[in-house]
Protein backbone atom coordinates (compact mmCIF):
# COMPACT_ATOMS: atom_id res chain seq x y z
CA UNK A 1 0.00 0.00 0.00
CA UNK A 2 1.33 3.44 -1.01
CA UNK A 3 2.17 5.62 1.87
CA UNK A 4 0.92 8.93 2.02
CA UNK A 5 3.82 11.48 2.24
CA UNK A 6 4.00 14.89 3.51
CA UNK A 7 4.65 17.67 0.98
CA UNK A 8 8.14 18.43 2.96
CA UNK A 9 9.31 15.23 2.30
CA UNK A 10 8.90 15.18 -1.61
CA UNK A 11 10.07 18.78 -1.46
CA UNK A 12 13.37 17.07 0.68
CA UNK A 13 13.59 15.01 -2.12
CA UNK A 14 13.62 16.83 -5.44
CA UNK A 15 16.40 17.49 -7.04
CA UNK A 16 16.01 21.51 -7.53
CA UNK A 17 15.99 21.61 -3.03
CA UNK A 18 19.05 19.42 -2.64
CA UNK A 19 20.94 20.21 0.14
CA UNK A 20 18.44 23.00 1.33
CA UNK A 21 18.74 23.76 5.02
CA UNK A 22 15.45 22.64 7.13
CA UNK A 23 14.67 25.83 7.66
CA UNK A 24 14.28 26.41 3.89
CA UNK A 25 12.27 23.40 3.29
CA UNK A 26 10.25 24.83 5.18
CA UNK A 27 9.26 28.05 3.90
CA UNK A 28 9.15 26.19 0.47
CA UNK A 29 7.01 23.35 1.85
CA UNK A 30 4.44 25.92 3.22
CA UNK A 31 3.61 27.23 -0.47
CA UNK A 32 3.90 23.89 -1.98
CA UNK A 33 0.66 21.18 -2.79
CA UNK A 34 0.54 18.43 -4.89
CA UNK A 35 -0.52 18.70 -8.33
CA UNK A 36 -1.21 16.24 -11.31
CA UNK A 37 -2.15 16.82 -15.04
CA UNK A 38 -3.45 14.44 -17.65
CA UNK A 39 -1.53 13.89 -20.33
CA UNK A 40 -2.53 16.41 -23.64
CA UNK A 41 -3.81 18.88 -20.87
CA UNK A 42 -2.49 21.91 -20.69
CA UNK A 43 -0.19 23.19 -17.68
CA UNK A 44 -0.03 26.83 -18.82
CA UNK A 45 -1.03 29.12 -21.48
CA UNK A 46 1.34 31.56 -23.01
CA UNK A 47 0.79 35.30 -21.51
CA UNK A 48 -1.33 33.81 -18.51
CA UNK A 49 -0.21 35.36 -14.85
CA UNK A 50 2.68 32.83 -13.89
CA UNK A 51 1.43 31.92 -10.77
CA UNK A 52 2.96 29.13 -9.82
CA UNK A 53 6.94 27.19 -9.47
CA UNK A 54 6.56 23.71 -10.78
CA UNK A 55 8.79 20.79 -9.45
CA UNK A 56 8.26 18.10 -11.95
CA UNK A 57 8.07 14.86 -10.17
CA UNK A 58 6.99 12.39 -12.87
CA UNK A 59 6.27 12.33 -16.57
CA UNK A 60 7.40 14.92 -19.28
CA UNK A 61 6.01 18.18 -20.14
CA UNK A 62 6.48 20.77 -23.12
CA UNK A 63 7.36 23.93 -23.95
CA UNK A 64 5.41 25.23 -26.85
CA UNK A 65 4.56 28.04 -29.43
CA UNK A 66 1.48 28.32 -31.15
CA UNK A 67 1.85 29.23 -35.10
CA UNK A 68 -1.24 29.87 -37.02
CA UNK A 69 -1.72 26.76 -39.74
CA UNK A 70 0.95 25.05 -37.83
CA UNK A 71 1.26 22.64 -35.21
CA UNK A 72 2.86 23.90 -32.28
CA UNK A 73 6.46 24.12 -31.99
CA UNK A 74 7.53 22.48 -29.06
CA UNK A 75 10.90 24.31 -27.84
CA UNK A 76 11.68 21.86 -25.24
CA UNK A 77 10.51 19.04 -22.76
CA UNK A 78 11.13 18.80 -19.10
CA UNK A 79 11.24 15.43 -16.90
CA UNK A 80 10.96 14.64 -13.87
CA UNK A 81 13.67 16.26 -11.93
CA UNK A 82 13.52 19.13 -13.55
CA UNK A 83 11.65 22.73 -12.35
CA UNK A 84 9.13 24.89 -14.80
CA UNK A 85 8.04 28.02 -14.93
CA UNK A 86 10.82 30.92 -14.21
CA UNK A 87 8.20 33.84 -15.06
CA UNK A 88 7.44 34.39 -11.89
CA UNK A 89 10.10 35.36 -10.55
CA UNK A 90 10.85 38.12 -13.54
CA UNK A 91 7.73 41.01 -13.96
CA UNK A 92 5.03 41.38 -15.52
CA UNK A 93 5.18 37.52 -13.90
CA UNK A 94 3.40 35.96 -17.33
CA UNK A 95 4.23 32.62 -18.81
CA UNK A 96 6.20 32.94 -21.94
CA UNK A 97 5.13 30.04 -23.44
CA UNK A 98 2.67 27.04 -23.57
CA UNK A 99 2.99 24.27 -21.35
CA UNK A 100 1.17 20.73 -22.27
CA UNK A 101 1.49 17.79 -20.21
CA UNK A 102 3.02 15.28 -22.98
CA UNK A 103 2.53 12.23 -20.45
CA UNK A 104 0.65 12.31 -17.01
CA UNK A 105 2.70 14.60 -15.11
CA UNK A 106 2.97 14.56 -11.01
CA UNK A 107 4.57 17.63 -9.19
CA UNK A 108 4.92 19.77 -6.53
CA UNK A 109 3.38 23.24 -7.25
CA UNK A 110 4.46 26.09 -5.18
CA UNK A 111 2.34 28.97 -4.97
CA UNK A 112 4.10 31.59 -6.70
CA UNK A 113 3.21 35.23 -4.35
CA UNK A 114 3.54 33.47 -1.26
CA UNK A 115 7.11 32.15 -2.43
CA UNK A 116 8.29 35.68 -3.51
CA UNK A 117 7.16 36.75 -0.41
CA UNK A 118 8.96 35.07 1.49
CA UNK A 119 12.16 35.31 -0.93
CA UNK A 120 11.45 39.08 0.26
CA UNK A 121 11.27 38.75 3.81
CA UNK A 122 14.37 35.97 4.19
CA UNK A 123 16.96 37.49 1.71
CA UNK A 124 18.96 34.49 2.72
CA UNK A 125 16.64 32.10 1.58
CA UNK A 126 15.62 34.34 -1.86
CA UNK A 127 19.13 34.39 -2.57
CA UNK A 128 19.14 30.40 -2.22
CA UNK A 129 16.06 29.86 -4.34
CA UNK A 130 17.36 32.77 -7.27
CA UNK A 131 20.77 31.32 -7.27
CA UNK A 132 19.38 27.90 -7.80
CA UNK A 133 17.33 29.85 -10.50
CA UNK A 134 19.78 31.21 -11.95
CA UNK A 135 21.52 27.86 -12.39
CA UNK A 136 18.56 26.56 -13.90
CA UNK A 137 18.27 29.47 -16.66
CA UNK A 138 21.81 29.33 -17.53
CA UNK A 139 21.57 25.63 -18.31
CA UNK A 140 18.62 26.62 -20.60
CA UNK A 141 20.03 29.74 -22.25
CA UNK A 142 23.09 27.32 -23.02
CA UNK A 143 20.90 24.49 -24.45
CA UNK A 144 18.95 26.97 -26.24
CA UNK A 145 22.63 28.42 -27.61
CA UNK A 146 24.11 24.96 -28.61
CA UNK A 147 20.73 24.60 -30.68
CA UNK A 148 21.43 27.43 -32.54
CA UNK A 149 24.91 25.73 -33.12
CA UNK A 150 23.25 22.92 -35.52
CA UNK A 151 25.46 20.54 -33.38
CA UNK A 152 24.89 17.32 -35.28
CA UNK A 153 25.52 19.31 -38.84
CA UNK A 154 28.51 17.68 -40.79
CA UNK A 155 31.04 19.62 -41.71
CA UNK A 156 31.02 22.28 -44.04
CA UNK A 157 31.65 21.06 -47.59
CA UNK A 158 35.09 22.66 -48.43
CA UNK A 159 36.39 21.36 -45.00
CA UNK A 160 34.99 17.87 -44.90
CA UNK A 161 36.40 14.37 -46.91
CA UNK A 162 36.12 14.02 -50.76
CA UNK B 1 55.59 -2.87 -48.95
CA UNK B 2 56.48 -4.89 -45.94
CA UNK B 3 57.21 -1.96 -43.51
CA UNK B 4 53.69 -0.22 -44.26
CA UNK B 5 52.19 -3.69 -43.85
CA UNK B 6 53.55 -3.51 -39.77
CA UNK B 7 51.51 0.00 -39.65
CA UNK B 8 48.20 -1.74 -40.14
CA UNK B 9 46.18 -3.64 -37.44
CA UNK B 10 48.26 -7.14 -37.35
CA UNK B 11 45.36 -8.80 -35.15
CA UNK B 12 42.53 -7.91 -37.67
CA UNK B 13 44.33 -7.52 -41.32
CA UNK B 14 45.82 -10.61 -43.08
CA UNK B 15 49.75 -10.90 -42.80
CA UNK B 16 51.59 -9.49 -45.32
CA UNK B 17 48.80 -7.77 -46.92
CA UNK B 18 49.69 -4.33 -48.85
CA UNK B 19 47.69 -1.58 -46.69
CA UNK B 20 47.95 0.80 -49.94
CA UNK B 21 46.39 -1.95 -51.95
CA UNK B 22 42.50 -1.86 -52.18
CA UNK B 23 40.21 -5.51 -51.32
CA UNK B 24 37.77 -5.57 -53.99
CA UNK B 25 34.15 -6.37 -51.65
CA UNK B 26 31.15 -6.91 -53.47
CA UNK B 27 27.99 -4.99 -52.60
CA UNK B 28 25.26 -7.36 -50.83
CA UNK B 29 23.06 -4.99 -50.02
CA UNK B 30 22.06 -1.49 -49.67
CA UNK B 31 19.86 -0.29 -47.10
CA UNK B 32 18.53 3.60 -47.25
CA UNK B 33 19.05 4.66 -43.47
CA UNK B 34 17.59 8.55 -43.80
CA UNK B 35 17.16 10.62 -46.72
CA UNK B 36 20.99 11.59 -47.22
CA UNK B 37 22.16 8.05 -45.30
CA UNK B 38 22.46 4.44 -46.03
CA UNK B 39 24.38 1.48 -45.37
CA UNK B 40 26.42 -1.07 -47.43
CA UNK B 41 26.47 -4.49 -46.74
CA UNK B 42 30.13 -5.49 -48.09
CA UNK B 43 31.62 -9.40 -48.72
CA UNK B 44 35.14 -9.95 -49.62
CA UNK B 45 35.83 -11.11 -53.31
CA UNK B 46 38.18 -13.79 -52.15
CA UNK B 47 35.82 -14.62 -49.44
CA UNK B 48 37.80 -13.96 -47.03
CA UNK B 49 36.60 -12.89 -43.29
CA UNK B 50 36.80 -8.99 -42.57
CA UNK B 51 38.28 -8.97 -39.13
CA UNK B 52 37.81 -5.73 -37.10
CA UNK B 53 37.81 -3.85 -33.79
CA UNK B 54 34.77 -1.31 -32.47
CA UNK B 55 35.87 2.22 -33.65
CA UNK B 56 38.45 1.47 -36.50
CA UNK B 57 37.75 2.47 -40.00
CA UNK B 58 38.56 1.74 -43.58
CA UNK B 59 39.25 3.50 -46.87
CA UNK B 60 36.25 2.53 -49.22
CA UNK B 61 37.60 3.30 -52.96
CA UNK B 62 34.65 3.79 -55.36
CA UNK B 63 36.43 3.37 -58.34
CA UNK B 64 37.44 6.26 -60.67
CA UNK B 65 35.67 8.54 -58.63
CA UNK B 66 38.07 8.56 -55.24
CA UNK B 67 38.56 7.47 -52.02
CA UNK B 68 36.90 8.41 -48.35
CA UNK B 69 37.64 7.59 -44.49
CA UNK B 70 34.38 5.59 -43.51
CA UNK B 71 33.99 4.20 -40.07
CA UNK B 72 32.70 0.49 -39.79
CA UNK B 73 29.54 0.07 -38.32
CA UNK B 74 28.79 -3.34 -38.24
CA UNK B 75 29.20 -6.53 -35.67
CA UNK B 76 33.01 -7.22 -34.95
CA UNK B 77 31.92 -10.75 -34.07
CA UNK B 78 30.11 -11.16 -37.56
CA UNK B 79 33.39 -11.08 -39.86
CA UNK B 80 31.93 -12.33 -42.72
CA UNK B 81 30.21 -9.07 -43.65
CA UNK B 82 31.33 -5.69 -43.52
CA UNK B 83 29.33 -2.84 -42.85
CA UNK B 84 29.32 0.91 -43.23
CA UNK B 85 26.88 3.34 -42.70
CA UNK B 86 27.80 6.42 -44.60
CA UNK B 87 25.88 10.30 -45.08
CA UNK B 88 26.44 11.49 -48.47
CA UNK B 89 27.98 14.52 -48.27
CA UNK B 90 30.70 14.90 -50.95
CA UNK B 91 31.65 13.75 -54.25
CA UNK B 92 32.36 10.21 -52.93
CA UNK B 93 29.64 9.40 -50.47
CA UNK B 94 27.42 10.89 -53.56
CA UNK B 95 28.60 8.08 -55.84
CA UNK B 96 28.83 5.70 -53.49
CA UNK B 97 25.26 6.22 -52.51
CA UNK B 98 24.05 5.26 -55.81
CA UNK B 99 25.75 2.26 -56.12
CA UNK B 100 23.44 -1.12 -55.96
CA UNK B 101 23.95 -4.52 -54.52
CA UNK B 102 26.27 -6.56 -57.21
CA UNK B 103 28.81 -3.75 -57.48
CA UNK B 104 32.12 -3.80 -56.22
CA UNK B 105 34.24 -1.40 -54.22
CA UNK B 106 37.80 -1.06 -52.64
CA UNK B 107 38.30 -1.57 -49.37
CA UNK B 108 41.73 -0.92 -47.49
CA UNK B 109 41.80 -1.30 -44.00
CA UNK B 110 41.09 -1.36 -40.83
CA UNK B 111 43.10 1.30 -39.48
CA UNK B 112 43.29 3.02 -36.37
CA UNK B 113 42.88 3.04 -32.88
CA UNK B 114 39.64 0.91 -31.32
CA UNK B 115 37.01 1.96 -28.55
CA UNK B 116 38.55 0.54 -25.74
CA UNK B 117 35.62 -0.94 -24.20
CA UNK B 118 37.53 -3.29 -21.74
CA UNK B 119 37.83 -0.14 -19.46
CA UNK B 120 34.36 0.29 -18.99
CA UNK B 121 34.60 -3.86 -17.61
CA UNK B 122 32.93 -3.89 -14.11
CA UNK B 123 31.10 0.12 -14.75
CA UNK B 124 28.86 1.97 -16.31
CA UNK B 125 29.03 2.26 -20.04
CA UNK B 126 28.32 5.29 -21.36
CA UNK B 127 27.83 5.85 -24.98
CA UNK B 128 27.27 9.58 -26.06
CA UNK B 129 26.21 9.94 -29.95
CA UNK B 130 25.54 12.60 -32.23
CA UNK B 131 23.87 12.67 -35.30
CA UNK B 132 25.57 9.66 -37.76
CA UNK B 133 27.74 9.66 -34.80
CA UNK B 134 26.01 6.30 -33.74
CA UNK B 135 27.43 4.64 -36.70
CA UNK B 136 31.01 4.41 -35.79
CA UNK B 137 29.29 3.67 -31.89
CA UNK B 138 27.72 0.68 -33.46
CA UNK B 139 30.34 -2.08 -33.03
CA UNK B 140 31.05 -0.77 -29.26
CA UNK B 141 27.43 -0.97 -28.63
CA UNK B 142 27.20 -4.39 -30.22
CA UNK B 143 29.92 -5.58 -28.65
CA UNK B 144 28.89 -4.37 -25.15
CA UNK B 145 25.91 -6.09 -25.72
CA UNK B 146 27.02 -9.51 -26.65
CA UNK B 147 29.22 -9.49 -23.51
CA UNK B 148 27.03 -7.60 -21.07
CA UNK B 149 27.76 -9.38 -17.85
CA UNK B 150 31.03 -7.90 -17.89
CA UNK B 151 29.50 -4.28 -17.49
CA UNK B 152 27.24 -2.30 -15.20
CA UNK B 153 24.67 -0.04 -16.56
CA UNK B 154 24.75 0.10 -19.92
CA UNK B 155 23.43 3.66 -21.78
CA UNK B 156 22.79 5.01 -24.89
CA UNK B 157 22.80 8.77 -25.13
CA UNK B 158 21.61 9.96 -28.50
CA UNK B 159 20.31 13.27 -29.69
CA UNK B 160 19.54 14.24 -33.79
CA UNK B 161 18.46 17.31 -35.51
CA UNK B 162 14.79 15.59 -36.16
CA UNK B 163 13.07 12.42 -35.75
CA UNK B 164 13.67 11.54 -39.12
CA UNK B 165 17.77 11.66 -38.87
CA UNK B 166 17.81 9.22 -36.02
CA UNK B 167 19.53 6.26 -36.77
CA UNK B 168 19.34 2.37 -36.23
CA UNK B 169 15.85 3.63 -34.87
CA UNK B 170 14.76 -0.58 -35.07
CA UNK B 171 17.44 -1.56 -33.26
CA UNK B 172 17.39 0.59 -30.27
CA UNK B 173 14.57 -1.22 -28.95
CA UNK B 174 16.30 -4.67 -29.25
CA UNK B 175 19.15 -2.95 -27.53
CA UNK B 176 17.35 -2.21 -24.45
CA UNK B 177 14.81 -5.24 -24.70
CA UNK B 178 17.42 -8.05 -25.05
CA UNK B 179 20.72 -6.83 -23.45
CA UNK B 180 19.38 -4.11 -21.24
CA UNK B 181 21.25 -0.81 -22.95
CA UNK B 182 18.92 1.63 -22.56
CA UNK B 183 18.41 4.13 -25.01
CA UNK B 184 17.73 7.70 -24.34
CA UNK B 185 17.10 9.91 -27.49
CA UNK B 186 16.39 13.96 -27.93
CA UNK B 187 15.84 15.87 -31.15
CA UNK B 188 16.33 19.22 -31.22
CA UNK B 189 13.36 19.90 -33.60
CA UNK B 190 10.34 17.28 -32.80
CA UNK B 191 8.10 16.86 -36.45
CA UNK B 192 4.82 14.30 -36.90
CA UNK B 193 3.95 12.46 -34.27
CA UNK B 194 7.10 12.90 -32.33
CA UNK B 195 6.67 12.70 -28.39
CA UNK B 196 9.99 11.97 -26.93
CA UNK B 197 12.64 14.63 -25.38
CA UNK B 198 13.35 17.97 -27.37
CA UNK B 199 16.44 19.27 -26.70
CA UNK B 200 20.21 18.98 -26.63
CA UNK B 201 22.27 15.55 -25.80
CA UNK B 202 24.18 17.52 -23.51
CA UNK B 203 20.98 17.88 -21.36
CA UNK B 204 20.52 13.85 -21.58
CA UNK B 205 24.31 13.42 -19.83
CA UNK B 206 23.13 15.60 -17.23
CA UNK B 207 19.91 13.96 -16.49
CA UNK B 208 22.39 10.94 -15.06
CA UNK B 209 20.80 7.70 -14.67
CA UNK B 210 24.56 6.48 -14.28
CA UNK B 211 27.15 6.47 -11.58
CA UNK B 212 29.78 9.19 -12.60
CA UNK B 213 32.24 7.54 -10.25
CA UNK B 214 32.50 4.70 -11.97
CA UNK B 215 31.00 5.13 -15.82
CA UNK B 216 33.41 5.17 -18.52
CA UNK B 217 32.11 7.48 -21.59
CA UNK B 218 32.35 6.80 -25.49
CA UNK B 219 31.57 10.01 -27.48
CA UNK B 220 31.12 10.09 -31.23
CA UNK B 221 29.19 12.98 -33.03
CA UNK B 222 30.39 16.53 -34.96
CA UNK B 223 33.26 18.16 -33.03
CA UNK B 224 31.65 20.75 -31.27
CA UNK B 225 29.04 18.26 -30.36
CA UNK B 226 32.15 16.02 -28.60
CA UNK B 227 33.45 19.65 -27.00
CA UNK B 228 30.30 20.07 -25.07
CA UNK B 229 29.22 16.34 -24.71
CA UNK B 230 32.94 16.41 -22.76
CA UNK B 231 32.14 19.69 -20.46
CA UNK B 232 28.73 18.30 -19.60
CA UNK B 233 30.39 14.89 -18.53
CA UNK B 234 33.23 16.77 -16.85
CA UNK B 235 30.25 18.99 -15.01
CA UNK B 236 28.23 15.50 -13.50
CA UNK B 237 32.00 14.02 -12.67
CA UNK B 238 33.15 11.97 -15.49
CA UNK B 239 36.18 12.41 -15.55
CA UNK B 240 38.96 13.02 -18.85
CA UNK B 241 40.46 10.05 -18.63
CA UNK B 242 37.74 8.04 -18.35
CA UNK B 243 36.23 9.85 -21.60
CA UNK B 244 36.87 8.58 -25.04
CA UNK B 245 36.28 10.40 -28.48
CA UNK B 246 36.31 9.60 -32.24
CA UNK B 247 38.04 12.16 -33.86
CA UNK B 248 37.25 12.90 -37.43
CA UNK B 249 40.03 14.16 -40.20
CA UNK B 250 40.96 14.20 -43.90
CA UNK B 251 42.20 10.59 -43.94
CA UNK B 252 44.36 10.24 -47.02
CA UNK B 253 46.59 7.04 -46.95
CA UNK B 254 45.27 5.49 -43.37
CA UNK B 255 48.79 4.67 -41.95
CA UNK B 256 49.95 7.83 -41.11
CA UNK B 257 52.79 8.72 -44.29
CA UNK B 258 50.63 11.09 -45.85
CA UNK B 259 49.77 13.81 -43.27
CA UNK B 260 46.62 14.96 -44.37
CA UNK B 261 45.07 13.95 -41.34
CA UNK B 262 47.56 15.48 -38.94
CA UNK B 263 46.38 17.13 -35.44
CA UNK B 264 49.06 18.59 -33.76
CA UNK B 265 51.59 16.13 -32.81
CA UNK B 266 48.79 13.46 -33.99
CA UNK B 267 48.22 11.25 -37.51
CA UNK B 268 44.35 11.10 -36.65
CA UNK B 269 44.40 8.51 -39.02
CA UNK B 270 47.10 6.34 -37.12
CA UNK B 271 47.33 7.11 -33.48
CA UNK B 272 42.97 7.57 -33.61
CA UNK B 273 40.77 7.91 -34.50
CA UNK B 274 39.65 7.17 -30.72
CA UNK B 275 41.49 8.85 -28.05
CA UNK B 276 41.37 9.11 -24.70
CA UNK B 277 40.05 12.76 -23.96
CA UNK B 278 42.78 13.46 -21.50
CA UNK B 279 45.28 12.41 -23.92
CA UNK B 280 43.87 14.99 -26.60
CA UNK B 281 42.16 17.66 -24.21
CA UNK B 282 44.36 20.63 -24.74
CA UNK B 283 44.44 20.14 -28.68
CA UNK B 284 40.47 20.57 -28.49
CA UNK B 285 41.35 24.29 -27.11
CA UNK B 286 43.54 25.40 -30.26
CA UNK B 287 41.13 26.45 -32.46
CA UNK B 288 43.77 26.81 -35.77
CA UNK B 289 44.26 23.00 -35.71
Amino acid sequence: MEQIRGIDSLVREHPFCQDLDEAAIALMSGCAKNEQFPAGSMIARENQPSERLFLLRYGTAALEIRRPGHDPLIIETLEAGEILGWSWIVPPYRWAYDVRAVTIVRAISVEAGCLRAKCDDDHSFGYEIYHRILRVMANRLSATRLRLVDLYAPPPRAARAP
Amino acid sequence: MDDLSSLIDPAATPAGDDPMRPRPFRIARVRKDLADTFTLYLTALDGAPFAFRPGQFNMLYVFGVGEVPISISGDPADPAVLVHTTRAVGTVTEAMGRLKAGDVIGVRGPFGSPWPIEAAHGQDVVFVAGGVGLAPLRPAILAVARHRERFANALLLYGSRTPEDLLYRREMPVWRSRHDIASHVTVDRATGRWTGRVGVVTKLIRSGGFDHRHAVAYVCGPEVMMRYAVQALDAVGVTADRVYVSMERNMKCGIGLCGHCQLGPHFVCRDGPVYRFDRLGPLFDIWEL
